[in-house]
């Protein structure tokens, strides 16, 4: 009957399929990774095509979306699946030696070539025994971007910049809470974020003058509060911010026409030495792959090249230094971005550079936004802040003695169990009488278990190990141990264990009963006989579904800016206060759950649409005879042969809601103060941003499915006691 | 006469708050989205005046014709990313519905040794959290042979996709009456004949939601889609768009332009097929 619905999706298939995976199989071919974008991005392939066009060399060039671009040359590379050469910031150079995702590029980055690169590129590209791990391309780091329209001239300090002008646009916007943008005041004081030996840098008088001084610029409502990127760029393109700190990539980003200058960060009053930005220098990297493969340094070598810098440097600030002294004409603004990464500070390559960010960037929150601050209270701050850098180190656990343990622990459990289940009579009898059923089945229990079983018991024997990646420690239970003891700090104190579990109970129960009853409540309006334009109804209610959610959460998270957002203009409006969403638990928590509600209701309505049709009209229609109120009907006969249908989606829903980790991420970041993660964003920052600790974000993971798999089976025991 | 009047205009009040209802809820779930229309459609993005209600100041369309690749002469590939897109999530609903429509009718409706287990164990999988187990799926697809292809990408989301649908169908079976089946069968259908002829259709609505279900969580999916795919022309739409968004910065404006051209298959699919899907199928049949 509505079969042509199924055979346009058959044709759709089909369709797809014969387009095929054609896959290039040349055998000398060359792969380039990179995560570019834009005018990068075609300079990119312009040349890649020369170098096709010249020596007859396929490349095959892949874009990679940056939010994916570790994990995927992680797993590619251990695969042997990935790229040749790659292009990553120089900073990631200590993690992917780590895990063995590059080698040695001294046949593309000879010491002949030493001066072609500026010297800060060269010396970031080589090690303290002069081996070169990459071959130097392109410089980043952030400058003063200046609207010429409102401001004349070049400010010779920060200081008389924020005085300059005050008429109804900022003199000066930047995002103030973030440690990457707020690293030049640090190292204008004299401080850096990590010292030598991986110690914390972020202490001492350095910390608490740049701290100060970046208060005393938003405290005087000459710099917005909390403006993140978007905001940022957003002030600059409507005239209501003469000045932002921002990158070649922020430039490239803003609407053509409007009239702007780059220039170096100007100097402080307040501090000695100039504010140094942070600095990344982007090298092509040479996979394990191109090990004596000589075409590959050759290419590598042409990409860096000088005659390939005047291709590249119409869009990005390249590293070769012949380039900035040729006569060519260079946009004004690269050439600025160029001068300010000379005077910048090339980021550490350490891996332990990347947890300094998160207490970093909460004590500057923190500081930021307290009400009255004086040294007593910021050096507390600060002192938390390192207290937090040390307890998210690896711990050394000597737990090998236990080694095997575990897994002999294992198999004797699941021989026990196999064992105890044959033992039972008519146990093999059953299994024969299950052979028709298992015909219907089979297929699912493979695919699920191979798809999805193997990996995570893959990712659940991770939880017994520690440190990085390639070279993991076997810990035993270690850390599941200092998870649960709260890592020795009290038991509902700054992210332990319990805290956020319990934060999580609340998270999912509020959800879900919002997720229900606005579904449910739509579903019955919906269905309402006589209804009319119920399908445009219904397909304008899907669509907080449809859109992709990384964009919508987003859009929430304006929303609920304290300044900007449409919540407080919506307030201020009613003549109501407006809120400071994001500093306290109740209205970030709030926040949180609103998106998520929004993101989910349109789901729960569809599955209690397809179940209201379920429900036999006539028994409606006999209730109805016999007097009943629609309350009656939907109490009494609507809802009881609801529930059944709708119990997996809620069981489901309320699983993944404790699960539900981008939400929280991309609207409060967990913030105030990490108060509003769940645990799995928890389990997130611990492989992500602390130590990369994988092992520990496992335990997280195994702990969380023990609480689920627990309330499961109480719930389950409750009901068949109830029943 | 007057009594019928007044019937009317009380019907006619509850059907103005049944649409005051729906309207406040269409402006609830259209509000944020009109952000992302504004973002698509201004030239200069979002500005900071008119907050509370977004308006481009200056139309565009630019921000379209770079998310389609039209600017850099690549909408052919972006059309054969947007089906690769439709490949994969119509091959994904058809394939999870394909395989967990005959499990779910086992576990609604026959007895067998581990079919608590099977149950439970299909929970399970569901509550453990997906951390750290993307680089053992893709060794696995690997050792497969399933990388880089989209049939890999197709078993990877219907897997994924299983145990919702598995449970949702098992409900959907349960809450059908057994006579029906067994009035086929006593007319000499075997019971996998009246699982197809009977079953199946009187389920259409709750296969209809699981195959949407399906095909929406492959819809949006980028993560898996960005790790196991490694030429441009096998990316889907999410992959797609997720390049907009850089480490320290974004280009929202195509961004927020991919968004909607993304979202529109699949609110047109909904709109198309929810008529037949969603009304009331059952009303005749499950009489019983």
């Amino acid at each position: 009957m509505k079969a042509w619905l199924v055979s346009i999706l058959l044709v759709v298939v089909a369709f797809g399929f014969v387009l095929g995976d054609c896959r290039s199989t040349a055998a000398n071919r060359i792969v380039l990774w990179h995560a570019y974008r834009g005018a990068e991005e075609q300079a990119l392939l312009e040349l890649t095509a020369r170098y096709e066009a010249q020596t007859g060399t396929t490349v095959e060039v892949l874009a990679v979306p940056f939010l994916a671009y570790a994990s995927k040359l992680s797993s590619a590379i251990e695969r042997d699946q990935g790229p040749d050469v790659f292009i990553d910031a120089h900073e990631r150079l200590g993690s992917y030696r780590d895990d063995g995702l590059v080698v040695h590029a001294d046949a593309a980055f000879p010491k002949d070539d030493n001066e072609r690169y500026d010297a800060i590129a060269t010396k970031v590209a080589r090690d303290d025994e002069g081996v070169a791990w990459g071959v130097p391309f392109a410089l980043k780091g952030v400058a003063l971007i200046l609207n010429t329209s409102l401001v004349e001239g070049a400010p010779d300090s920060i200081e008389s910049l924020v005085k300059s002008r005050n008429d109804g646009a900022y003199p000066l916007a930047y995002e103030a809470e973030s440690a990457y943008v707020h690293a030049p005041w640090l190292h204008a004081f004299g401080g850096s974020m990590l010292g030598p030996n991986d110690a914390y840098g972020f202490t001492g008088e350095p910390a608490r003058k740049s701290v100060l001084f970046a208060r005393s610029l938003v405290s005087s409502g000459l710099v917005p509060a909390s403006a993140d990127g978007a905001l940022v760029k957003q002030l600059f393109e409507s005239g209501k911010a003469a000045a932002i700190i921002g990158g070649p990539g922020l430039v490239s980003e803003l609407p053509k026409g409007l009239p702007l200058r780059v220039m170096p960060l100007p100097r402080m009053h307040a501090a000695a030495s100039a504010p140094e930005p942070f600095l990344t220098v982007e090298l092509l990297f040479l996979a394990p792959r191109s090990v004596a493969r000589p075409e590959v340094s050759a290419f590598a070598r042409f990409l860096a090249s000088d005659e390939s810098a005047r291709t590249r440097v119409r869009a990005q600030v390249v590293a070769n230094a012949a380039t900035w002294k040729g006569a060519e004409a260079i946009a004004p603004h690269l050439r600025a971005f160029h001068d300010a990464a000379l005077a910048s500070r090339p980021m550490s390559t350490r891996t332990a550079m990347r947890a300094t960010w998160e207490p970093v960037e909460q004590a500057i929150r923190s500081a930021m936004r307290a009400p009255n601050i004086d040294t007593a209270s910021l050096d507390a701050i600060l002192v938390e802040s390192a207290r937090r850098f040390e307890s998210s180190k690896p711990k050394t656990t000597s737990a090998s003695k236990a080694r095997g343990f575990t897994a002999v622990a294992v198999t004797l459990f699941a021989a026990a169990l196999v064992a105890y289940r044959s033992s039972r009579p008519r146990f093999w009898s059953g299994l024969r009488a299950s052979a028709g059923a298992y015909a219907y089945v089979m297929h699912a229990a493979i695919a699920v278990f191979v798809l999805v079983v193997l990996p995570l018991i893959a990712g659940a024997v991770t939880s017994f190990f520690s440190g990085p990646r390639n070279h993991m420690t076997y810990a035993g239970i270690g850390n599941y141990v200092d998870i649960l003891t709260a890592r020795g700090g009290p038991l509902l104190g700054y992210g332990s264990f319990y805290r956020t579990l319990l934060v999580t109970i609340v998270w999912t129960i509020a959800n879900v009963t919002l997720h229900v009853t606005i579904g449910l409540a739509l579903a019955l309006l919906l269905s309402r006989p006589l209804l009319r334009l119920r399908g445009l109804y219904r397909t304008l209610l899907i669509v907080p579904w449809a859109v992709p959610s990384y964009v919508t959460a987003l859009a929430y998270k304006g929303m609920f800016h304290q300044q900007f957002g449409a919540v407080n203009a919506l307030l201020r409006k009613c003549g109501a206060e407006p809120v400071s969403w994001f500093s306290h638990f109740s209205t970030a928590f709030a926040a949180n759950v609103a998106t998520n509600v929004w993101l989910g209701f349109p789901f729960m309505m569809v599955v209690i649409l397809g179940a209201l049709t379920n429900v036999p009209k006539d028994v409606l229609e006999a209730a109805d005879v016999d007097g009943a109120t629609s309350w009656q009907r939907f109490r009494h006969v609507t809802l009881p042969l609801l529930l059944p249908q709708l119990a997996p989606a809620i069981v489901l829903g309320a699983v993944w809601t404790f699960n539900m980790f981008n939400v929280v991420f991309l609207v409060s970041g967990g913030e105030p103060d990490n108060q509003t993660d769940i645990l799995v964003s928890e389990a997130y920052r611990w492989a992500f941003t602390r130590h990369a600790q994988y092992g520990y974000a496992a335990a997280y993971a195994v702990l969380i499915f023990g609480i689920l798999w627990l309330t499961s089976r109480l719930s389950r025991r409750w009901q068949t006691e109830v029943a | 006469m007057a009594n019928g009047g007044r019937l009317n205009a009380r019907q006619n009040v509850k059907a103005l708050v049944v649409h005051a209802l729906l309207i406040g809820a269409v402006i609830y779930a259209l509000y944020p989205v009109l952000w992302v229309l504004t973002v698509a459609f201004s030239r200069d993005g979002l500005g900071t005046d008119g907050f509370v209600l977004p308006w481009p100041r200056h139309w565009t369309f630019a921000n379209f014709a770079i998310a389609t690749g039209a600017s850099t002469g690549k909408s052919a590939l972006f059309f054969r990313q947007l089906v690769n897109s439709l490949t994969v999530s119509a091959s994904t609903a058809l394939l999870s519905i394909a395989i967990a429509a005959p499990a779910a009718y086992a576990l609604a409706r026959m007895q067998f040794v581990g079919k608590r287990t099977g149950l439970s164990g299909l929970m399970l999988t569901q509550m453990f959290p997906t951390v750290a187990s993307a680089v053992p799926l893709y060794f696995i697809l690997s050792q497969l042979h399933l990388l880089d292809r989209r049939a890999g990408l197709v078993v990877a989301y219907s897997a994924t996709a299983l145990p919702f649908a598995i449970f949702q169908l098992k409900a959907a079976f349960e809450a059908i009456p057994v006579e029906l089946e067994e009035a086929a069968m006593v007319d000499g259908a075997t019971r996998f004949e009246a699982f197809v002829r009977v079953v199946l259709p009187v389920a259409r609505p709750a296969l209809a939601v699981t195959a949407l279900f399906a095909f929406m969580s492959a819809w949006n999916e980028f993560v898996l889609a960005a790790t196991l795919m490694s030429r441009e022309e096998a990316f889907t739409l999410p992959v797609v768009l997720q390049r907009f968004v850089g480490e320290h910065s974004a280009a929202w404006g195509p961004f927020a332009a991919g968004s909607i051209v993304v979202s529109i298959p699949v609110m047109a699919i909904f709109y198309i097929a929810q008529k037949q899907l969603l009304s009331g199928l059952t009303a005749g049949s499950v009489k019983g």
